[in-house]
C-alpha cells in the first residue's frame, strides 16, 4: 500500500443555513484506496464528500470553513476553479442518473464538452475503453447507441462509473451507488470498486457495513455531523476503538 | 353495511355529475360549431352568372374595353331591357367584379375569336337568393326589385346561373362589396402579428424563466419579480393595447395599423404566460441530471443548455403555444393600436397597415351586408382552422421533444 495522501480534511465546518452539518471534521484519504464512509441517516457522509468537489456550491445556503486539500492545495481556495476540479473529482449519484442520450452520448459528454479527443477514432477509443474498465462493454456493444436510459439499474450505474471515468478523474466519489441496486448488480459495481483502486483514489459512502468491510481499505464512521472513527477498515470492524461506533457496527444504533 | 351502499351510491352520483357536465359541456360546443359551420359553409361558395360573349375577329383582344363590351354582350342577351334604368337593372346583377373578371380573361385569352357562354361573378344580393339565404316573396327577394326579378328568372331558365368555388374569400383582402370581400390580408396580418410575437416573446420568456429558475437567488426581489409575472398574467387584453399604443406608437412612433406592432403588443401579451410555463417546465426536470451533469464538470451555463433547457423544451412548447392561440384570437388590444382599419391591399410586409382575423370577423359582423353574415361564419372557420393547426403542432413536437429519462 502506497500510503501516499490525496485528500486531507482540515477542521472543516459545514452550515446549511443556520444549521451546522458538519463539526470540525478531520480526515485523511489516501491514494489507490477505497475509503468508506458510513454511518447513520443524516450524519453528514454526503455532505462531506460533496464537498471534495464543490458539489455544495450548487445549494444556495450551504457555507463552509476550514481546509479540504487535493494533492495538497486548498479546493476550497478562490483560486479553485469548482468546474475543473470536477474533471478531477467524478461522481457517482445514489441512484442512476444516465443522461436521456444514447449509451455512446452519455460516455462522450464528457470528453467532448472538455476536448479531450482529437478525432472521432480517438473519442470511440475513449468510450470503448471506459465501458471497459466499468465492466459494461459486452453488455452494451450491441446497443451503444440506444438510450442509456433502457438498461436495467445495475448497468445504469455502471454506465455512469464509465461516464465519469471517461474524462479521466483522479478520484471517484460514490454516494451510495448501490443503494437502489439489487444484490447482483451490487456485487458487480463491487467488483469494480476493486479493479479501480488500482488507478483512482476512490470514496465511498455507504449504508451497508458488509459493503464497507468487504470494498474498503479504511472506514471512517460519522455520527451528528461528527466524524467518531477512522481507520483501517479490519480494525474498525473489528476493534472499534469508541462505543458510538461499536454500537452503530454491531446494530444497535442507526 | 348500510354504509358501504351509501358510499356506493354517492361514488355513482358523484360520477353522474362529472359525466353529465362533459357531456352539457360537449354538447354546448357542438351547438357553437353546429352554427358555424351551417351558417358559413355557403360562403365557400359564390354565385356566377353565365353570359353569351361574342368578339369576332380583327378586335384586339388586350386593348377592349372590359365594362362597356361585357355590358354590350349583356344587351345582346336581352334585347328587351331597352330603358336606361332596366339596363341598370341588369348591370346591377353583377358584381364590379365580373368587370375585372372579364378583362382578366380578355387579357389571358389566347386566340383572336370569342364566341360562348363565360361565367361571371353575381351580385351579393342575386348571391343571397341564389343560396336561398333570402326568400322569394312574389317577385322580389330581400333587396332584389320585381324589375330585376325577371331577368333573374330569365338566366335561372336558361340554366345560366351557378354556384362556383369562392377565389374571392381566400384569395383577396376586404371589400366593400360582400361578394368580393375575402381574408386574405387578414391571415397575412395574423401570420405577421404572430410571427413577431412569438420571435420576441419566445426568447424574452425563455430567457426571463431560466434567470429566475437558475440564475438568481431567491430573495425579497425575485420573489416581488414573481408575482409581478403572475399578475400580468391576468391583465386585462385591452389594457395590452393600451400599453402598445402607448409605447409602439406614441413613443417609438411605429406605423399605426402595422402588423408589427400588433405583434409586439400580442408579444408582451404572451410574455408572462411563457414564463410561467417555461419556469413550471424548467422546474421539473430531474435534478439528478443536472448534478450528474455538474459533477462530469460543466458549468452551470453548459448545464442550462445541454440539459435543463433540451429537458424542459416540450413543456416550454406547449404553454407558448396555448399563449399564442390565445393571441391569436385576441382582439381588443389590436382595436387599441388601429389594426381595425377597412384595409383593401394585401400586406406586403409587417409594416404595411393590415387587419388580423379576429378583428376581420368583428368588422363583418357589423356590417350591414346579408352576405356578410355567412362570410362572418366563414372567417370562423378558418380561425378556428388556425387554432387546431396550431394545437396539432404543439402536441407534435410534445411528443417529438418529449424524451424518457
Amino acid at each position: 500500500m502506497s500510503e501516499s495522501l490525496k485528500i486531507a480534511v482540515k477542521n472543516l465546518n459545514v452550515f446549511y443555513g443556520k444549521k451546522q452539518a458538519l463539526f470540525d471534521i478531520n480526515l485523511n484519504i489516501f491514494s489507490n484506496e477505497v475509503t468508506s464512509l458510513i454511518g447513520p441517516s443524516g450524519c453528514g457522509k454526503s455532505t462531506l464528500i460533496k464537498c471534495f468537489n464543490r458539489m455544495n456550491d450548487l445549494v444556495e445556503i450551504c457555507k463552509y470553513d476550514g481546509e479540504v486539500l487535493i494533492d495538497g492545495k486548498n479546493i476550497n481556495d478562490t483560486s479553485t476553479d469548482p468546474v475543473s476540479l470536477r474533471t478531477r473529482v467524478g461522481m457517482v449519484f445514489q441512484k442512476p442518473n444516465p443522461f436521456p442520450k444514447s449509451v455512446y452520448d452519455n460516455i462522450a459528454y464528457g470528453p467532448k464538452l472538455h476536448g479531450m479527443y482529437k478525432n472521432k477514432d480517438d473519442l470511440d477509443e475513449i468510450v470503448v475503453s471506459s465501458l471497459q474498465k466499468a465492466g459494461l462493454f459486452n453488455e452494451v456493444k450491441d446497443r451503444l447507441f440506444e438510450p442509456g436510459t433502457g438498461l436495467s439499474g445495475g448497468q445504469q450505474q455502471r454506465l455512469c462509473i464509465a461516464r465519469a471515468l471517461a474524462v479521466n478523474p483522479e478520484i471517484i466519489l460514490m454516494d451510495e451507488p448501490c443503494s437502489a441496486l439489487d444484490p447482483i448488480a451490487t456485487a458487480k459495481i463491487e467488483e469494480l470498486i476493486e479493479e479501480l483502486k488500482e488507478k483512482y483514489t476512490i470514496v465511498i459512502v455507504t449504508h451497508s457495513m458488509q459493503q464497507a468491510a468487504r470494498v474498503s481499505n479504511r472506514t471512517a464512521y460519522m455520527h451528528m455531523g461528527e466524524l467518531v472513527e477512522t481507520g483501517l477498515t479490519k480494525n474498525i470492524f473489528s476493534n472499534p476503538e469508541h462505543a458510538k461506533t461499536q454500537d452503530y457496527i454491531t446494530g444497535r444504533i442507526g | 353495511m348500510s354504509n358501504i351502499i351509501q358510499r356506493n351510491k354517492s361514488e355513482k352520483r358523484f360520477q353522474f355529475y362529472g359525466l353529465l357536465a362533459v357531456g352539457l359541456a360537449i354538447f354546448l360546443l357542438l351547438i357553437l360549431l353546429f352554427k358555424i359551420f351551417s351558417t358559413g359553409f355557403s360562403a365557400f361558395n359564390q354565385t356566377y352568372l353565365g353570359v353569351k360573349i361574342q368578339i369576332e375577329k380583327g378586335e384586339n383582344l388586350a386593348e377592349l374595353d372590359a365594362r362597356s363590351t361585357l355590358r354590350k354582350n349583356l344587351r345582346n342577351m336581352f334585347p328587351e331591357a331597352q330603358s336606361r334604368s332596366d339596363k341598370k337593372n341588369l348591370y346591377s346583377l353583377f358584381s364590379p367584379g365580373a368587370y375585372i373578371e372579364f378583362e382578366e380573361m380578355l387579357k389571358a385569352y389566347d386566340g383572336d375569336v370569342i364566341d360562348g357562354y363565360y361565367y361571371f361573378l353575381a351580385s351579393d344580393d342575386l348571391d343571397m337568393y341564389f343560396k336561398g339565404t333570402v326568400t322569394r316573396q312574389g317577385n322580389s327577394a330581400g333587396r332584389i326589385k320585381p324589375s330585376q326579378m325577371k331577368f333573374v328568372d330569365e338566366f335561372v331558365k336558361m340554366n345560366l346561373i351557378e354556384l362556383q368555388f369562392n377565389r374571392y374569400l381566400l384569395g383577396s383582402a376586404d371589400s366593400r362589396n360582400p361578394e368580393m370581400a375575402g381574408i386574405l390580408g387578414a391571415i397575412y396580418g395574423s401570420l405577421f402579428a404572430i410571427l413577431i410575437a412569438f420571435v420576441t416573446s419566445f426568447p424574452l420568456g425563455v430567457l426571463t424563466a431560466i434567470y429566475l429558475e437558475k440564475l438568481t437567488k431567491q430573495n425579497a426581489f425575485s420573489d416581488l419579480i414573481e408575482t409581478n409575472i403572475n399578475n400580468l398574467a391576468a391583465v386585462p387584453s385591452i389594457v395590452f393595447g393600451l400599453l402598445g399604443l402607448a409605447i409602439f406608437l406614441n413613443f417609438f412612433e411605429l406605423p399605426r395599423s402595422a402588423s408589427l406592432v400588433g405583434g409586439l403588443t400580442l408579444g408582451l401579451m404572451t410574455l408572462p404566460t411563457i414564463v410561467i410555463a417555461s419556469r413550471s417546465a424548467i422546474k421539473s426536470v430531474p435534478p439528478s441530471i443536472e448534478e450528474a451533469s455538474i459533477g462530469l464538470g460543466s458549468s452551470k451555463v453548459q448545464t442550462i443548455f445541454n440539459f435543463t433547457l433540451p429537458l424542459a423544451m416540450p413543456g416550454i412548447l406547449t404553454g407558448t403555444i396555448i399563449g399564442i392561440a390565445r393571441a391569436i384570437g385576441e382582439t381588443a388590444p389590436l382595436l387599441m393600436i388601429g389594426m381595425v382599419a377597412f384595409i383593401v391591399d394585401i400586406p406586403q410586409g409587417p409594416l404595411d397597415a393590415s387587419t388580423a382575423l379576429p378583428v376581420q370577423i368583428f368588422l363583418w359582423q357589423d356590417s350591414p351586408e346579408r352576405a356578410f353574415v355567412e362570410r362572418t361564419s366563414a372567417a370562423i372557420i378558418v380561425l378556428l382552422i388556425f387554432l387546431f393547426l396550431l394545437n396539432i403542432t404543439a402536441v407534435y413536437l410534445r411528443k417529438k421533444l418529449e424524451k424518457k429519462w
